[in-house]
């Protein structure tokens, strides 16, 4: 068995360091499992606080159902729109690109904006996060979702600028994978938001 | 969960030939202080128990832990480079027998270990009411910013930093604390329980002879921690009756504004005593304290 | 227009405290004044500060550790003095305001500033050399990783100067540390420059998984991998999963001293219990986190100086996971007084010490490599023997603690503190220092003076045994922690044993300290020509001492477990015919700029100077966005500049 320590150059293909283009998706994969586990932590709070009002409303009184649906639609359309978008820039066919990050953007900014009225609403009728406990882990749950909706769209005004810029070079499609990754992420946490909170919550 | 009364646990220490020497070791060691005291000297059936689960368990845990320290010790020395007389077998890496006995012994200990652990854990579950012919008394305990107050609610009287128990009778201790935690803890008597604002704890003791007993508090809970220390004082079941006449007949009363005053001084090391006690203070101060204020910060 | 920030912060009025500060400012005044007047600035800037090289940024890590130990040393001893004197009605020399702020900086210093980047730094530097490649996976992430650390550590030591600092032990249970009851400053010191930190930590465990999984020598299979690098993977792996969580926690109590809500509050439906199982949820992997790579640094040295394979590598990679995979079971045993009932105490006590067997099996497997080898009683092969013994007696101690009712007597009393101190620095410590030992000379081309190593290990060895044991003793007479004074004189003469103790480490600590300066003074006679000072087995050993920044000019081929062993075994090194051209990543100031960004941000936050942390964080996206919208640039190092670099090197080594 011989180990050749300084012998004939390999080239790194088959075993060996992975790709690039796998390392940054894979990296990437474990930050998003660690945010996973960052929403897990909030999530399991709201369990152990959703019954505590103080005396205050509770989530039967304050969520609207079908406003929840609304978002839900338009996150999970932008979802839709932003894979329409990796698949248009792998073929690199930018026109469809383009408006398709448009449309995810638009998609994405209608939702939070939704999700701010909401917050605002609620807080105009007293039931701001600092009333009781069960409203605190509701708008820091919730409101953390929505401050990595708006840190993504800040991004993707980012990719595509830079896209426009530089082209769709090797690194900006790496990096467009993993601004796909993480926006289809925050919708499967949105799903589980929805379920936990508003439809357990609104019953 | 059981409510059941049996008698606390009690190993058998004769079966272990370690334990009277481990324990004479530990006399030893104690020579400093003069004699063992706190944890090792218990005045009570939950301390007995408890010293004896520790000494028994660190006396099967020596049962391995003394061979490996000595085989490493050994082995260190014996296969020294500068040994030439010692085998060198730079490749073999591997024994599944070695394996299995490696898996195995820390296995089996642990194993013997879990048994204790659970078996104990039920039996001296500090909520459990202690086996006994006679009455249990029950004392209310508040852990204020930083004292101990402690309500006889049947006498209605109530002691600042002193506790006067009679002897060979079962204590229900039920405890809540003021804003921040606490823990209440007798070491000769056993366990410690926290203290927590908006809820009660539940601890069973015993003192099975007459004596004074230091107790604390053991969990850090600000600058006046460390004068968070009241006594148990033990007494014969007369004495104890003299001691509660004597009470209720001298001291203040601790009525609402009494014990507001109370709360808002910081550290007291005072040993009051209140010959009344407004009815439902206990329950009061639990529901306050998750609407509490804190006592001004001593500087 | 400055927040909560007056003269009165600075504690003009405390000469201990200001002398203390003014002691720090000098120095560091000094030292960058040192640094301009003979032009270093250039140099380090350029080598250091802005490096994205895996070495560098593991041994600024270790730099990092090793200035921190002396400043949460400085606060063990200050406590130690306080205990020896504040007997009977004695006050001591440190008021309780004083002393509760220097035990919550002693914890969180030492845990936070001084293990972490010790252990993260060692396993920076160590692993991509072992795995045989050249850099770990995203290299100026690492820079960034390594300067959030730093930023953390410098607000800490802010606390000193300007405010103070937390008063509430070092993991900050509410109540006590709601607004309520610390309304100061210095809770918000501490979760600052912790969530600072825990940024960096968390990126940097993503970073090391990565690498791991990823970024391998070609042939080297999960089980060719040497074992530092399957520990150094699950301590990454908990660090990927623990962190998030301390993160979320720590941000709730921002949340409640911030905005005024009620996770953890008295009022308003909070419920502290939550604080404390979230914590401890963090708390138990994190001591997993420190102690996994220690024992992978032991494996490593005891089987290099018995000259002998490790015995038993599967059972210790299955013992590793099981470790990994039961540190998240367990952390209900740090509050088993809680009352939460028999059958949950018992649950958690008995997983407690479910992990003692894959402990144990360890501690066999190592005694087993020692067995029939040949021993070379080295530096590090001390202190590995040393944690042996030690870290037996500290497991089985912590075994004990594992059965709830002998908890019950000895929660938060010494003897949980001399537990823990014993599996710490028995194992945590003796395993850095070791690494220290063992890697410096591929660090830095030159060994450490032996004679001063065998000193500080046997005064750390002596002292622990000194300061610890004594606290076991005075715990199971009644001593609870955290105290500030005592009233029972008969606890006295443990109290000052401890304190001679406590100075006999630190005669460890300046043993280590002039050990450094002896070495670099006579480095020239010490010089490591060959790269491989102790004859070692696994790829690390291949490399120049120092390595070239990119590490092997060729990628090996790994074909068996120890693969460097198995090379020196069968066959001589050979040169290769060709070098093709490699690149590596140009250097970047992101990290020190993030860095600089967050302290400002952090201080502003802290002192709720809004508008300057709201400028510091706006800056911190600007960097970030200039950043990223600039190509990676790499450098390119030619054919023959590694050509070159290998025949330097064989010109100058012993032939293998």
């Amino acid at each position: 068995m011989n180990a050749q320590v300084a012998n004939v150059p390999v080239a790194d293909s088959g075993a060996g360091p992975a790709p690039v283009r796998i390392v940054v998706g894979y990296g990437f994969w474990i930050f998003l499992l660690s945010d996973i586990i960052l929403f897990s932590a909030l999530f399991a709070t709201y369990a152990v606080l959703q019954g505590q009002t103080n005396g205050g409303p509770s989530g039967r009184e304050l969520f609207e159902l079908r406003h929840a649906g609304i978002e839900t639609l338009a996150l999970l359309l932008s979802s839709y729109t932003c894979g329409l978008a990796v698949l248009a820039m792998e073929r690199r066919r930018m026109p469809a690109f383009y408006l398709c990050c448009a449309l995810t953007f638009i998609l994405g900014a209608t939702f939070l904006s939704l999700e701010l009225n909401e917050f605002a609403a609620l807080i105009a009728r007293g039931a701001g996060p600092s009333r009781s406990a069960f409203l605190s882990a509701f708008f820091s749950l919730v409101g953390l979702h929505g401050v990595h909706v708006t840190v993504g769209l800040l991004w993707l005004i980012f990719l595509v600028a830079q896209t426009a810029y530089r082209g769709p070079r090797d690194y900006v499609c790496r990096r467009l994978l993993c601004f796909s990754l993480f926006w289809h992420a925050l919708d499967i946490i949105w799903v589980a938001l929805l379920t936990v909170v508003y439809l357990m919550g609104a019953r | 969960m059981g409510n059941h009364k049996r008698p606390p646990l009690r190993l058998a220490t004769g079966k272990w030939p370690w334990t009277p020497l481990l324990a004479s070791l530990i006399a030893v060691g104690f020579a400093p202080a003069g004699h063992a005291q706190g944890v090792l000297d218990p005045h009570g059936p939950i301390a007995a128990a408890e010293r004896e689960i520790l000494l028994n368990a660190t006396a099967i845990m020596l049962v391995v832990v003394i061979p490996v320290i000595v085989l490493t010790l050994i082995f260190a020395w014996w296969y020294r480079a500068s040994n030439a007389r010692a085998t060198y077998t730079p490749d073999w890496a591997h024994s599944g027998r070695i394996e299995f006995v490696v898996w195995s012994i820390p296995a089996l200990v642990i194993l013997l270990l879990a048994s204790v652990a659970w078996m104990s854990s039920h039996d001296l579950d500090p909520a459990r009411p202690l086996a006994s012919s006679l009455k249990p008394l029950r004392i209310e305990v508040v852990s204020l910013d930083w004292k101990w107050l402690f309500i006889y609610p049947e006498a209605g009287v109530a002691t600042l930093n002193q506790l006067t128990v009679p002897e060979g009778v079962p204590v229900e201790f039920v405890l809540t604390s003021t804003n921040v935690m606490n823990a209440f803890w007798v070491p000769q008597l056993g366990s410690q329980i926290y203290t927590m604002p908006g809820m009660t704890t539940r601890l069973n003791l015993l003192a099975d002879r007459k004596g004074d007993y230091a107790g604390f508090s053991s969990n850090f809970s600000g600058d006046g921690f460390s004068d968070m220390r009241f006594v148990v004082h033990a007494v014969t079941p007369a004495a104890f009756s003299s001691w509660l006449a004597l009470a209720r007949s001298q001291g203040g009363s601790l009525d609402a504004g009494a014990y507001s005053q109370l709360a808002r001084t910081g550290s007291d090391v005072s040993l009051k005593s209140y010959r009344s006690v407004e009815p439902g203070l206990f329950e009061r101060i639990e529901r306050e304290s998750i609407g509490a204020v804190a006592p001004p910060m001593e500087h | 227009m400055l927040g909560k920030l007056t003269w009165q912060a600075i504690p003009f009025n405390e000469p201990p405290a200001i002398a203390a500060s003014g002691m720090i400012v000098l120095i560091i005044l000094g030292l960058l004044a040192l640094i301009t007047v003979k032009g270093w600035w250039p140099y380090l800037w350029n080598e250091w500060l802005t490096s994205v090289d895996h070495k560098r940024i593991g041994v600024m890590y270790v730099v990092l550790a090793l200035v921190l130990l002396l400043r949460g040393f400085s606060d063990a001893i200050m406590m130690r003095t306080q205990l020896a004197l504040a007997a009977g009605g004695a006050p001591g020399y440190l008021p309780p305001d004083h002393y509760d702020q220097i035990f919550s900086a002693h914890g969180t210093i030492m845990i936070f500033f001084m293990a972490m980047p010790f252990v993260i730094g060692l396993m920076n530097f160590v692993v991509p050399l072992q795995l045989g490649v050249r850099d770990v996976a995203f290299p100026v992430l690492n820079s960034v990783s390594f300067w959030l650390t730093a930023a953390g550590a410098l607000l800490v030591n802010v606390s000193l100067m300007v405010g103070e600092f937390a008063r509430t032990g070092w993991l900050a249970y509410p109540p006590l540390s709601e607004l309520a009851f610390s309304p100061g400053v210095g809770v918000d010191y501490y979760l600052w420059s912790l969530q600072i930190s825990g940024l960096g930590t968390l990126l940097a465990g993503i970073n090391m998984v990565t690498t791991i999984l990823k970024v391998r020598a070609p042939g080297m299979s999960y089980m060719r991998m040497p074992v530092f690098c399957w520990t150094a993977l699950c301590a990454n792996m908990l660090i990927v999963a623990a962190f998030p969580i301390l993160t979320a926690t720590f941000g709730m109590l921002l949340l409640d001293r911030y905005a005024g809500m009620h996770f953890f509050t008295n009022t308003g439906g909070g419920n502290f219990m939550l604080y404390v199982n979230l914590i401890w949820m963090w708390g138990h992997p994190e001591v997993y986190i420190l102690v996994l790579p220690a024992f992978g640094i032991f494996s490593e040295v005891i089987a290099t100086f018995s000259g002998k394979q490790l015995f038993g590598y599967r059972s210790m990679v299955l013992a590793t996971l099981a470790i990994c995979v039961l540190s998240f079971m367990v952390w209900l045993h740090h509050f088993f007084t809680m009352g939460a009932g028999a059958d949950v105490n018992a649950i958690f006590g008995i997983a407690s010490m479910i992990i003692a067997i894959p402990t144990g099996v360890k501690l066999f497997n190592w005694l087993f490599t020692m067995f029939r080898g040949r021993i070379r009683f080295e530096v590090p092969v001390l202190w590995t023997i040393g944690f042996m013994v030690t870290f037996a007696m500290g497991g089985m101690t912590g075994v004990l603690l594992a059965v709830p009712p002998a908890d019950f007597v000895l929660h938060n009393s010494l003897f949980l503190v001399a537990h823990f101190h014993n599996v710490i620095i028995g194992a945590v410590v003796f395993g850095v220092m070791a690494g220290y030992y063992y890697w410096f000379p591929k660090a830095f081309g030159f060994t450490l003076h032996r004679g001063l190593g065998v000193l500080s290990f046997w005064c750390w060895f002596i002292g622990f045994y000194l300061a610890f044991f004594p606290l076991y003793a005075v715990g199971l007479l009644g001593a609870t922690r955290r105290m500030q004074h005592y009233a029972d004189l008969s606890w006295q003469p443990y109290m000052i044993a401890a304190e001679v103790g406590a100075i006999v480490i630190l005669c460890g600590i300046l043993a280590t300290i002039a050990q450094l300066v002896v070495s670099i003074r006579t480095r020239e006679s010490r010089r490591d020509l060959t790269g491989d000072p102790w004859n070692g087995r696994t790829l690390e050993w291949a490399t120049a001492s120092p390595p070239p920044v990119y590490n092997f000019a060729v990628v090996p081929k790994v074909e068996s477990l120890d693969a460097f062993w198995a090379a020196k075994q069968q066959g001589t090194v050979e040169p290769a015919q060709a070098y093709p051209a490699i690149e590596v990543p140009r250097n970047s100031p992101l990290g020190f700029l993030t860095a600089f960004c967050a302290v400002i941000s952090g201080f502003a936050l802290i002192w709720h100077i809004w508008w300057l942390a709201l400028l510091g964080l706006t800056a911190a996206a600007i960097v970030l966005v200039v950043f990223g919208w600039r190509p990676r640039i790499a450098v390119e190092v030619s054919s023959e500049q590694l050509a070159a670099d290998e025949r330097a090197r064989r010109q100058s080594m012993v032939p293998a």
